[in-house]
């Protein structure tokens, strides 16, 4: 019955206010509070989370600064330091318990908040409705909420650094019982509790924006927009959603779980074992807190692919429009992204290896583990060749695409190593770890994420960003990530196991000190770069030199087709029809065609 | 919020949906896989915990009161399957609004409607009497006053599951209640009628039977095993 009715409902951007059929713009009345603050247009919500996304990026790099001058100079004191922390670095030294909370507090902003939140969040919003050929997202109220889930969210978290008792600081992953148990530290008692009820509503959040992005890209494609002439970000967004909308649920029933141990004397994952603070046993009897990280992973690796997914698609539409070349195997890219989708799901435990897990279930989670390197390398040796003999633009955007191919083999090559069971007893938890996740799903996840702002900023705040200072940006930022990182990777074959606020007491690592201020003072100095991309994000929204032509790019896709500042609606006028896939680039002599052109009578196949 | 929309209203001239379904409807299925893997993560490390036990309490004896019934029923799982048998004649009265909801029938929708909020409720308030029953015979989060089945002593993680998920389920049915009244209101204002479809009906519907059919597997996991 329902199936007779073809229905696109948007209640946000109902169709009486918008008449486009007569091709006059009727601006329906908006208040500041409408247009900046709860609006329902998706470009005003994703620049709503980039820029909080960027909030966040600036606070959680600042805490990695913060640990980093700890670890290069575990023995000189900072009275600055003190100022800013008060008793959290008292006599200028960051306290232990404090340096935890950092790390943690680092790993869930930049993770959460940041890649997911401000990567999937931006891109998705932005992105969906403008390259499928949409008004809006299917619900844009859902979409609105999303947002301010994900706002509500970042006032807990960011509250929770003002308790008493410190942030929490059991490690992203909070582990019980550490997390389980108020006794156990002070980051356990009241910053775990606002922990989990951020992370509780930005389970929320996304799971209304993820939602909203699979709907859409499903039922409101403009005509003739197949799913095969969708161009790969969305195809990428489209996973990146179904992964969080299966994933993120069972992260919340870990949390729920986890608050009743805290709070209502249960024993899902607590047991009968003995407090060291206390110097008494727990009650408790028969929970088990590997069942946690069971639950805990379940999201955590799908999680890695929700943060590299996105940025994946976007390179390889980035890199296409700047090789003038068509994507190179695009149904590869699109089967491989299926792949990796599935895959995401049956590996988690490979990060449990050293749990007492059974050998042999290790070996199986080994093998599926490996086989993400099939998929992974499909994609990487797509966007060699479509690299190769490419007529190709350096802007900043292709940089950043380019630089995220690099990262993502050097990062991607590592993950090798730790999916063996047998190699990964010795690198766990060392800073050979550390090294692998942070290049390749941290600093690559954020090339592509600054790939598409230095490509999309034209669209969204029609003018572009300082090329001088994009470019500096770039180089710093490659070559100081890789000085970073790399020689992490040698400490941690060494052994040094992560999470110590200081390592000169032990001999063995001892000859690593001058590695460590080495590591430090490059990460300041690229945290500083990141700096001066700010100042160009915000500048360039004000100052920055004006579009002037539609399609700056000579790019294929819809967003291009819309006005150089699209209102609410995208377009005026009809929507455009689609009459090809996204990449005829340098085809029959033309250097591009856009998706909107119908197929000429002799036009050779792709 | 929503604005009205007309059957067979066209955002624009040409195209169809892909699926011919409406995006709502394509949004409650993704939520309710969703919902399936909360609902079954907690089952799953339900079932870890339990076979990572000794013993457990045997469910025919723990579950063998019946309100207004002195001492223990003749027969086990006697209240339980009177729950689940109303929470499924819930299912079969949606069943019915739906269909009449097929057939434009306000008056139809109403009714079953109606009866539809009837079973929640009445399974809300047997859940209600039985966690109450529960609660005096000295269970609750973090407590258990059950023998495993080989007469030694329990861990508390037969109560602590059975309130967790039975209570996560009762939100569930909760919340569906209410979306069921909001409908219901919805209907005798003739907004469905106006509409000239009861899509939302439909999709109310969805969403109860998901909340059923989690039961189904609760009720199996908690009370037959």
């Amino acid at each position: 019955m329902s199936n007779e009715l073809t229905v696109h409902g948007h209640p946000g951007v109902a169709a009486p206010d918008i008449h486009y059929e007569d091709h006059e713009v009727h601006h329906h009345k908006e208040t500041f509070i409408t247009k900046y603050v709860f609006s329902q247009d998706h470009k005003m919500i994703s620049k709503q989370f980039i820029i909080t996304g960027m909030v966040w990026a600036i606070l959680g790099g600042l805490m990695s600064v913060l640990f980093r001058l700890q670890l290069g100079y575990p023995d000189t004191a900072f009275p600055f330091l003190e100022d800013l922390l008060g008793k959290w670095a008292k006599g200028g030294k960051i306290q232990p318990e404090f340096y935890y909370a950092l790390v943690t507090m680092h790993g869930t902003v930049l993770v959460f908040f940041v890649l997911t939140g401000g990567l999937s969040g931006t891109f998705a919003n932005f992105l969906i409705p403008l390259q499928i050929g949409a008004r809006d997202m299917a619900s844009p109220f859902l979409n609105m909420l999303s947002y301010w889930f994900f706002w509500l969210a970042s006032v807990v978290m960011v509250s929770s650094l003002f308790v008493e008792t410190g942030p929490a600081s059991g490690g992203w992953t909070s582990y019980p019982p550490l997390s389980a148990l108020g006794d156990a530290s002070q980051g356990s008692k009241a910053g775990m509790d606002l922990w989990i009820i951020s992370m509780a509503l930005f389970v929320v959040s996304s799971l209304l924006g993820g939602l909203n992005y699979i709907s859409t890209i499903l039922n409101m494609r403009t005509k003739g927009m197949s799913m095969t002439r969708m161009p790969l970000t969305i195809w990428a967004i489209l996973f990146t959603a179904i992964l969080g909308v299966l994933s993120f649920p069972v992260l919340l029933s870990g949390f729920i779980l986890l608050l009743f141990d805290r709070h209502a004397g249960t024993s899902f994952y607590l047991s009968d074992i003995f407090i060291a603070s206390t110097q008494k046993a727990l009650p408790n009897e028969g929970g088990s807190a590997i069942l946690f990280q069971h639950l805990f992973w379940f999201l955590g690796h799908p999680e890695v692919y929700i943060i590299i997914l996105p940025a994946m698609g976007l390179v390889s539409e980035v890199m296409a429009v700047n090789t003038r070349k068509p994507i190179f195997g695009y149904m590869a890219m699109v089967g491989s992204l299926f792949a990796i989708t599935i895959l995401a799901f049956l590996v988690w435990a490979h990060h449990m290896f050293v749990t007492g897990l059974n050998p042999f279930l290790g070996s199986v989670f080994v093998l599926l583990t490996l086989l993400i390197a099939i998929p992974s390398a499909i994609k990487v040796f797509n966007w060699i060749t479509t690299l190769w003999k490419g007529n190709i633009r350096f802007t900043p955007a292709m940089l950043f695409a380019i630089g995220f191919v690099s990262l993502f083999i050097s990062g991607g090559l590592t993950g090798i190593f730790l999916g063996n069971s047998t190699l990964d007893i010795h690198l766990h938890d060392t800073y050979f770890v550390i090294a692998h996740f942070h290049i390749v799903m941290g600093v690559s996840a954020f090339f592509g994420m600054f790939c598409g702002v230095y490509h999309w900023f034209p669209k969204m705040y029609g003018r572009y960003m300082n090329n001088t200072m994009a470019y500096i940006h770039f180089w710093v930022t490659l070559v100081g990530a890789y000085l970073i990182f790399w020689p992490m990777h040698y400490e941690g074959l060494a052994g040094m196991p992560r999470r110590y606020l200081d390592y000169s007491g032990w001999a063995s690592f001892n000859q690593f000190g001058e590695l460590n201020r080495f590591i430090s003072t490059v990460a300041m100095v690229v945290f500083a770069v990141q700096l001066m991309f700010v100042f160009n994000f915000f500048y360039s929204i004000f100052k920055g030199r004006r579009v002037t032509s539609q399609n700056p790019w000579g790019s294929t896709t819809l967003e291009w087709t819309a006005p150089i500042r699209p209102g609410h609606g995208n377009w005026p006028g009809e929507i455009p029809e689609v009459h090809r896939w996204a990449y005829d680039y340098g085809k029959d002599g033309r250097d591009f065609i856009m998706q909107t052109e119908p197929i000429g009578d002799h036009e050779s196949k792709h | 919020m929503a604005q009205a929309i007309p059957a067979g209203q066209k955002w624009w001239s040409g195209g169809k949906s892909p699926y011919n379904v409406e995006y709502g409807k394509l949004m409650m299925w993704f939520f309710l896989m969703s919902d399936a893997f909360t609902f079954g993560a907690f089952l799953i490390s339900y079932g870890t915990i339990r076979f990572s036990s000794n013993s457990w309490p045997d469910p025919n004896a723990v579950f063998r009161s019946f309100p207004g019934v002195r001492g223990e029923m003749p027969v086990p799982l006697a209240f339980v399957s009177l729950m689940t048998f109303i929470l499924i004649m819930s299912s079969v009265t949606m069943v019915l609004a739906v269909a009449n909801g097929h057939a434009n029938n306000k008056y139809g929708v109403a009714k079953w409607m109606g009866w539809t909020i009837v079973g929640g409720l009445a399974f809300l308030s047997c859940q209600a009497w039985e966690w109450t029953h529960l609660y005096h015979e000295g269970a609750w989060w973090g407590r258990n006053p059950f023998l495993n089945i080989d007469g030694t002593q329990s861990s508390t993680n037969f109560s602590n599951f059975f309130f967790t998920i039975t209570g996560f389920h009762g939100f569930h049915v909760f919340s569906g209640v209410v979306i069921n009244i909001i409908m219901l209101i919805m209907t005798l204002k003739g907004t469905f009628e106006q509409r000239g479809h009861y899509l939302m009906i439909e999709k109310a519907g969805l969403y109860w039977h998901f909340v059923d059919l989690v039961w189904v597997f609760v009720f199996t996991c908690f009370y037959l095993f």
